[in-house]
């Protein structure tokens, strides 16, 4: 009796001592976890406030009034906040209307972009034919290669743009696209448009991970090879539609590269580029700090489209590229 | 009978396979082939430029790589550069790039805003408005945006960045890697531009390895750290070459030896100079890309 009594309280106190240094690990686990959160958003926080300074500073010194910008006290926020910065940016570059060219031709290459390359990442990832490797390789080839390597040969094909001399015949002589859209749009449409290699790739990856045992359905059900792309795929590929459609929307929108190069004056991101010499002309100012707040007013007047296309899209858009084949 | 049937439904399957990719094809000839043989006779060729009638090319064999290698005295020195923080730039953009996705991976309150916040440099990745951005972020004194540089002239800020820097030099660290270091603390705003769509993709890489490897590893008792090396970095290892190629490209276009052929091109109207200046930056940035990737995919695990 005396024994198993022993052997009891023994037991308990065992079961005790487990359980303090349960209790304290636990504890540790916590404060461990703790730490690690804090340390966590501490790096998170800096380096958002690396990437929000400019645009904060952007921003409230887009509202600054010229005394504010020479006033040694004033930091960040404006003594006499004031809009006539944007008024005057909208009126030099005639802001609604390049926006609304701009849009309206961001919106129409973007859904080339989307048609185009969905239909050849969809080419490569569900047909076999000959050479399909080697071409692949192109696609990888056209991602890789600096885009400068070739943008002579693009500024004199289009410069004198002549199709197999064609043009030639109907018109006495080649024609200058320059300072005109359709570069853009040609280039877009055969599948050499801004970054269109990475949206192919990102395609392809994205079809070759859907089963393929809706399109044998389809098939047996007798859709031909378009209406299953169109009717069933494409559906299918919404996520990397849309992740598509965002990165086009906003990397044409903001492309200096190709407008600068075929000198498509009438492009948002061109107006930008200028608008800092045409302020200073028109209203005759000599100071450069109060040039750069007119030019910080137009980054803001370029950006605010973007980032409400951005803020609708976000959610979709963050779902898409982790859903989508971006990754090998 | 049956055999010629099959026969011809593979051919239509590559008939149809062809037709999806015809547009691709046409243009990649078209654009990429045609402009690259131009470029390439471009630079093999005396380029003399004539208002009237456009240009004329007269052969002249290696001549203009023999200018831009010895005689140009700027182009050797900025190749090298342009190099050099690329190669730089590379590792520090990736390393970076892998811990923020493993951070913004997990589960906290507030993920959603972060991640939102982490997208902002992909959008602002152009050009035209990188200038301003540049200035302003110049303009945003103290704070880590700005240079320790920075911190250490601006009389008003207390943290003097040289007795930090003294004090890991007494310890007996190597020099060089106390400069790289603070180096990379500097243009910590470049990084954080420059990795933006990395990111995206290891978030979404970390997010395709699956659970049951993390499970198996917790029950053998594998301490984080051991998970790290053992699963986490060989699952992610494949996109770590989707990203790295990413990165030279990104890094390269925006180098100042691009920088350097445009203008040789359109503002001093040298075709051939800018033609071979052109080409032999891109040889060089694809010979080390090609080394690089090798090497990487000979050390890769493919998990499938």
């Amino acid at each position: 009796m005396k024994y198993f009594r022993h052997k009891n309280e023994s037991a308990e106190l065992l079961k005790s001592d487990q359980q303090i240094s349960n209790e304290r690990r636990r504890m540790l686990k916590s404060a461990k976890n703790l730490i690690f959160a804090l340390f966590r958003l501490c790096v998170l926080v800096g380096i958002s406030y690396v990437i929000l300074s400019p645009i904060i500073e952007v921003v409230s010194n887009s509202l600054f009034a010229d005394t504010d910008a020479t006033d040694p006290m004033v930091y960040i926020i404006p003594k006499r906040p004031t809009l006539e910065k944007y008024s005057a940016v909208i009126k030099t570059i005639k802001y609604w209307g390049v926006l609304a060219t701009t849009l309206l031709h961001d919106v129409v290459l973007m859904g080339l972009q989307i048609l185009i390359c969905s239909m050849v990442g969809y080419g490569f990832a569900r047909f076999n034919f000959p050479l399909k490797k080697v071409l692949f390789a192109c696609v990888v080839i056209m991602i890789v290669i600096p885009l400068h390597v070739i943008m002579l040969p693009l500024y004199i094909e289009f410069k004198e743009f002549d199709v197999f001399g064609i043009v030639s015949l109907v018109k006495g002589g080649p024609i200058n696209l320059m300072k005109t859209m359709s570069p853009l749009y040609l280039l877009t449409f055969l599948g050499c448009g801004l970054n269109s290699g990475i949206y192919i790739y990102l395609f392809n990856q994205f079809f070759r991970g859907l089963p393929k045992e809706i399109e044998e359905a389809a098939f047996v059900d007798g859709a031909g090879a378009y209406y299953t792309y169109f009717r069933i795929m494409l559906v299918n590929a919404m996520p990397s539609v849309i992740t598509v459609a965002v990165f086009s929307l906003v990397w044409q929108y903001n492309d200096y590269f190709f407008t600068k190069l075929f000198n498509i004056s009438s492009w948002m991101s061109m107006k930008i580029s200028t608008v800092y010499e045409q302020v200073a002309a028109i209203y005759d100012i000599n100071s450069p700090t109060i040039t750069q707040l007119y030019l910080y007013a137009a980054v803001v007047l370029d950006l605010v489209p973007v980032l409400l296309i951005y803020a609708v899209l976000q959610k979709y858009f963050v779902e898409g590229v982790e859903r989508s084949g971006i990754v090998g | 009978m049956k055999k010629k049937k099959k026969m011809t439904l593979a051919r239509r399957r590559a008939i149809t396979g062809y037709l999806f990719i015809m547009p691709w094809l046409v243009g990649f000839c078209v654009y990429y082939i045609k402009s690259l043989f131009m470029t390439i006779q471009f630079s093999l060729s005396n380029v003399s430029v004539d208002p009237k009638s456009g240009y004329s090319a007269a052969f002249a064999g290696l001549r203009n790589f023999k200018y831009i290698l010895l005689e140009d005295g700027k182009f050797n020195k900025i190749l090298v550069t342009s190099l050099r923080d690329i190669v730089i730039d590379v590792p520090l953009v990736l390393t970076f790039a892998l811990l923020m996705a493993m951070l913004l991976n997990q589960k906290f309150i507030g993920r959603t805003i972060f991640r939102a916040i982490f997208f902002i440099p992909v959008i602002m990745g152009c050009d035209a408005i990188s200038d301003a951005i540049a200035q302003a972020r110049q303009a945003a004194v103290g704070g880590i945006s700005s240079t320790s540089a920075a911190i250490t002239e601006s009389s008003a800020s207390t943290v003097n960045l040289d007795y930090y820097v003294a004090l890991f030099k007494d310890i007996g660290l190597p020099s060089s890697i106390i400069d790289y270091v603070v180096g990379a603390v500097d243009r910590i705003a470049e990084v954080v531009d420059l990795a933006g769509v990395q990111i995206v993709i290891f978030i979404a890489a970390l997010q395709s390895i699956p659970s049951s490897l993390y499970e198996v590893a917790k029950i053998e008792g594998a301490t984080s750290y051991e998970t790290f090396w053992k699963v986490t970095f060989p699952m992610v290892m494949p996109h770590i070459i989707t990203c790295l190629v990413y990165t030279v490209v990104d890094a390269f276009a925006s180098s100042e030896i691009v920088q350097y052929s445009y203008d040789m091109i359109f503002s001093s109207n040298s075709y051939d100079y800018g033609s071979a200046m052109a080409l032999t930056s891109m040889v060089v940035v694809c010979l080390i890309l090609f080394i690089v990737v090798a090497w990487i995919q000979k050390h890769t695990f493919y998990y499938n």
